[in-house]
């Protein structure tokens, strides 16, 4: 095949997807010429390419799509016939797409039925309508070939003005705060958006297209090199001549920032995998004769191609689900007292080494009392057992291989592929899946699964003599215990478990799960402390090494059925290390796992979680007695070097850290870092910008409801908390930053919303929003945050109670004022306060925050004026009130 | 047994006289066995090799061949042999079987022989079935007996067992 074809097949896949889902908003909202423009565009595009290039059939059916769409333009009304009929155009269009692409020609057959349906379609309103119509669609179809030769010429003039006129016209982009409140749908189309933008403004953002075996052999090579590179520092570790440590500091430097791009490469926005969905859904309301509106967000939300292709099938099939069983028929909801469109709504987000994906919708929910019927039916579990499990535990069964309650099977589920199956999948790539269910009010699945396969960091544990790679994802916390000490090993009925923070923590001995051992009451040891999915376990071993990056090899088929082990992998010393899978751990350790005491463990957590919020952090002790706590999401990492490579410029500390210089600040005024011996860092960072804290000891991590008072006279303390029953100083890292980096804040940063009560943070750093959230708690407010325009006004349409909003200005995907005058443009937000976050001080900007209305600019820094400033806009709320 | 598998002897047997086999021989237990030279990808010391906890008794382990990570199998064990008491360096045969790699670990690795095919000769009847199963016949050399193994049926079996 030659390239030029094999180019036009993956466009032209691509613009398909993006008509799809551009069609299905458009059916919506009928009056959106944007999104016309664009589908109008598209297609058109389409229909020269194959014109350009030969293909008689393709270019004939787009050419009737696009005249029934140029009907649209001139006002006819948009009816759901005919948009399913463009629908089967497109479909017709992707199957003579795929011929092509097996065989290099056009597959021979005919198209007529589908072109007089579109000319008929097309005529009729002709007569109902001032005949304005561009082509003459009567002719079209028995002309067809000659037609587009010849009406080429013609008909070029006028569409190629049609085009300039489109491109004139505000673009999605523009007019996406209005339509994303109205319907968040559109966001997984940001991403082609970007790219058709990018072609008209002649290749801003330049981009190639690379062959995936390309990038899959650069990652293999990375991964060796990783290894390599490894067993260099293992050795360098024992050697000790220093004359070589330099270079191979760079080395590992350069490994590590090239292991990073690479692993870029392969990232694709989740939004990939959600193209088809407003499509499906679309056919499925049709078919099921159910109202419902698909919501998602976080469709830019980054993760590993390979992670992508594994993860898109169990999707579609669950939100198939979700719409077939979930969301009830528009009689039964009203008859519920809801509103008789139901929503699903995907979300996705990035949460430490995973990404998050939830699936909820606001439908009848699971039904817990056909489920314990079948599942006793079935055998899995007797019927007293049945009874006695809560629903949680209920509602586990549908993961079980054949398990259906449909009490029909319709054409939309009941397929053969089960839940089981998207269990299977997802734990396939180390996944985990949740679900949680209310009667009536609806269910939500919660997918997490990590950003990669490859490579992934990793702790190496020893049980007995042998030593084990746990993956850091799974890992929560170590925990020392020794008889006799305050973590002592106890045992019920001879089952270990652990008193942990209150909380009895069931403890698998590693030893006796690989029967590497007979001791039946080992004591000693190191607990390593793990989830999975909503369960909480301590696994026991003998000593703990280090975290290591690993490359993750794959079992032999030999040992694939032990369900312990999820792979292998090659320590820097050489040695082959087996790599335990947490999940299969849980599995292991027996149906008590599923139904015994961890659940009941679990059940309690999601309770104590669902009471209060609690925030985990990284306690550590720099500068007197006190104890001092971060938020832990807040910290990239935490490390120990050696004091001699600090380097010091102009009296500021800075050391080399991963190829950059990062510079050092003192955690308190009466900490001096030191010039010898080893020094604790916290290193928090943005995305290229790194800052180390100098601490004396890192003391533990812990997780508790952060309850924070003010200090009114420290600005390098958000302010004081009891954590673990301790007085603890939270520190407020945005002192610092000043000190060291005014780069910090080049990149854009938006911050929220804040209202009286309840206040909607927008920010684009992460960071950031994790530093203001404690302040803005601290002083009273309910917050919520985004990280973007488009996020923030998903909130805002989601319903989402907002009282005040505060924005950075200049925010990652659109202008903080842009956002803001899309709200100003919504009745329903046109009056919300909006406090806006100034990195600079520009009469310009002042000026345009007055004509929209801003009632606050504050510089970004200063968290007392923004307190103050809300306070005085809380107190103006309630006189008016 | 794996009757249905014609192993490239079969084929080269067929082909004449002229077409002489090579052979590694290895020994287990005092038994002198024969691995076809081209399913052999190499022979090194096993050093340092992960035992694999739960696993079926036939795996010894994982090896870290040059970066590769190959599955170690006992061949004492699946001829049902008592382990050897001795632990002195212990020698492996590199084999692959559908795309992954394995060492047979052998108490000795010998020379290698060139052997005419048609002097095969069938198992003796009243061989140990386990034993038949991994055979392919017996070449009958000047001073002892060559137990021809089949390299596939060698790396053939059930692993479930274990679990």
């Amino acid at each position: 095949m030659d390239d030029l074809l094999r180019e036009f097949l993956t466009e032209t896949a691509e613009h398909l997807d993006t008509v799809d889902v551009e069609l299905v908003r458009f059916e919506q909202d009928p009056n959106n010429k944007a999104i016309l423009s664009n589908i109008f565009r598209l297609v058109h595009t389409i229909k020269g390419t194959c014109g350009f290039l030969g293909l008689p059939r393709l270019e004939a059916l787009a050419h009737a799509a696009e005249t029934l769409m140029g009907k649209f333009r001139d006002g006819m009304p948009v009816t759901t016939p005919a948009v399913s009929l463009i629908l089967a155009t497109l479909d017709r269009i992707k199957d003579i797409l795929n011929e092509l692409e097996k065989h290099s020609v056009e597959p021979n057959g005919s198209d007529h039925d589908l072109i007089e349906a579109l000319e008929r379609m097309a005529a009729t309103e002709v007569h109902t309508e001032a005949s304005t119509a561009i082509a003459p669609a009567s002719s079209v179809g028995s002309l067809t070939y000659q037609v587009l030769e010849r009406a080429l010429l013609p008909g070029e003039v006028p569409l190629d003005e049609l085009e300039r006129a489109f491109r004139e016209t505000p673009g999605p982009e523009a007019t996406k705060p209005e339509s994303a409140i109205v319907m968040p749908v559109e966001s997984g189309t940001a991403p082609v958006s970007a790219e058709e933008a990018a072609e008209a403004v002649s290749a801003k953002v330049q981009t190639i297209r690379v062959n995936v075996d390309t990038l899959e052999h650069l990652m293999t090579m990375v991964s060796e090199l990783v290894l390599t590179r490894n067993q260099l520092l293992e050795i360098s570790r024992r050697v000790e001549d220093n004359s070589y440590k330099v270079p191979l500091q760079r080395l590992s430097h350069v490994t590590a920032e090239l292991q990073e791009g690479v692993m870029r490469t392969r990232m694709q926005p989740i939004g990939n995998a959600w193209q088809k969905l407003p499509r499906v859904i679309r056919d499925l309301s049709a078919e099921l004769s159910k109202k419902i509106e698909l919501v998602m967000q976080g469709a830019d939300t980054e993760l590993d191609r390979q992670v992508l292709e594994v993860i898109k099938d169990p999707l579609t099939h669950m939100v198939r689900n979700s719409a077939d069983h979930g969301i009830e028929s528009p009689l039964e909801r009203k008859a519920a007292g809801k509103s008789e469109r139901g929503t699903i709504r995907l979300n996705a987000y990035h949460e430490g080494g995973t990404i998050t994906i939830e699936i909820a919708d606001d439908g009848r929910g699971l039904n817990f009392a056909a489920i314990r019927r079948k599942a006793a039916e079935r055998g899995i579990a007797s019927e007293a057992e049945v009874e006695r499990m809560s629903d949680a535990q209920v509602a586990k069964f549908i993961f079980h291989p054949g398990f259906s309650t449909a009490a029909a099977i319709t054409s939309v589920s009941g397929r053969g592929v089960g839940m089981d199956v998207v269990k299977t999948n997802i734990e396939l790539i180390g996944g985990t899946v949740d679900i949680r269910s209310e009667t009536g009010r609806g269910t939500t699945f919660t997918i997490k699964i990590p950003l990669t396969l490859a490579i992934v960091a990793a702790l190496i544990v020893a049980s007995k003599d042998h030593r084990y790679a746990i993956p850091q994802v799974a890992v929560l916390e170590l925990v020392r215990v020794t008889p006799g000490s305050e973590h002592a090993i106890e045992r019920i009925n001879g089952t270990p478990v652990l008193r942990l923070r209150d909380r009895l923590l069931p403890i698998i001995p590693l030893s006796k799960v690989l029967s590497t051992s007979s001791e039946e009451d080992v004591n000693e040891g190191f607990v390593v402390v793990t989830q999975v999915g909503r369960q909480r376990f301590g696994i026991l071993v003998d000593g703990v090494f280090h975290t290591e990056e690993i490359v993750v090899k794959p079992m032999s088929s030999k040992l694939r059925h032990i369900q312990l082990f999820s792979g292998n992998t090659i320590l820097g010393d050489g040695a082959v290390v087996l790599i335990i899978d947490p999940n299969g751990l849980a599995r292991m350790v027996g149906s008590g796992t599923e139904d015994g005491q961890m659940q009941s463990d679990a059940a309690l957590e999601q309770s104590s979680v669902e009471n209060e919020e609690t925030t985990t952090l990284l306690v550590f002790r720099g500068g007197g007695e006190s104890l001092k706590a971060v938020p832990l999401s807040l910290v990239t990492r935490l490390e120990e070097i050696d004091a001699s490579t600090i380097e010091w410029l102009g009296g500021r500390p800075l050391v080399q850290y991963r190829g950059r210089l990062m510079p050092l600040v003192a955690s308190d005024e009466e900490l001096e870092i030191k010039r010898e011996g080893m020094q604790a860092l916290v290193v928090f960072s943005d995305s290229d910008f790194a800052m180390g804290l100098a601490v004396d000891e890192i003391v533990d991590i812990v997780e508790d409801k952060l309850d924070i008072e003010l200090v009114a006279d420290r600005s390098d303390l958000v302010g004081s908390a009891v954590i673990r029953g301790r007085a603890t100083e939270v520190v407020n890292i945005a002192h610092y930053l000043p000190l060291v980096a005014e780069s910090w804040m080049r990149s854009g940063q938006p911050v929220g919303m804040a209202s009286s009560r309840s206040v909607l943070l927008v920010d684009g750093s992460a960071f950031f929003r994790d530093m203001l959230t404690p302040v803005l708690k601290a002083a009273g407010y309910k917050v919520h945050s985004a990280g973007s325009a488009a996020e923030a006004l998903g909130l805002l349409s989601s319903g989402t109670g907002i009282d005040v909003l505060i924005t950075e200005l200049d925010l990652p995907d659109r202008s903080g004022f842009e956002l803001i005058a899309s709200l100003r443009s919504s009745t329903r937000y046109a009056q919300l306060p909006v406090i806006g976050l100034t990195v600079r001080h520009d009469p310009r900007q002042v000026a345009q925050a007055h004509k929209l209305q801003v009632t606050e600019l504050v510089a970004k820094f200063d968290r007392r004026g923004l307190i103050a400033a809300l306070a005085e806009l809380h107190g103006s709320l309630e006189e008016a009130a | 047994m794996s009757i249905s598998q014609p192993t490239n002897n079969d084929v080269t047997r067929t082909k004449g006289f002229a077409e002489m086999i090579e052979y590694v021989t290895v020994t287990v237990d005092g038994q002198l066995l024969g691995l076809a030279i081209d399913r052999v990808h190499d022979v090194f010391v096993a050093s340092e090799m992960t035992s694999v906890p739960l696993a079926s008794s036939e795996i010894a382990g994982l090896l870290n061949l040059r970066g590769r990570v190959v599955t170690a199998i006992s061949l004492r064990r699946r001829l049902h042999l008592a382990d050897r008491e001795a632990s002195g360096r212990r020698m492996a045969v590199g084999l692959e079987h559908s795309g992954e790699a394995y060492g047979l670990l052998v108490d000795e690795v010998g020379e290698v022989l060139k052997l005419n095919p048609e002097a095969l000769q069938p198992n003796p009847v009243h061989m140990d079935p386990r034993w038949a199963g991994l055979s392919q016949g017996v070449h009958q050399l000047q001073d002892r007996l060559l137990i021809i193994l089949d390299v596939d049926a060698v790396l053939q079996f059930d692993t479930q067992l274990a679990a």
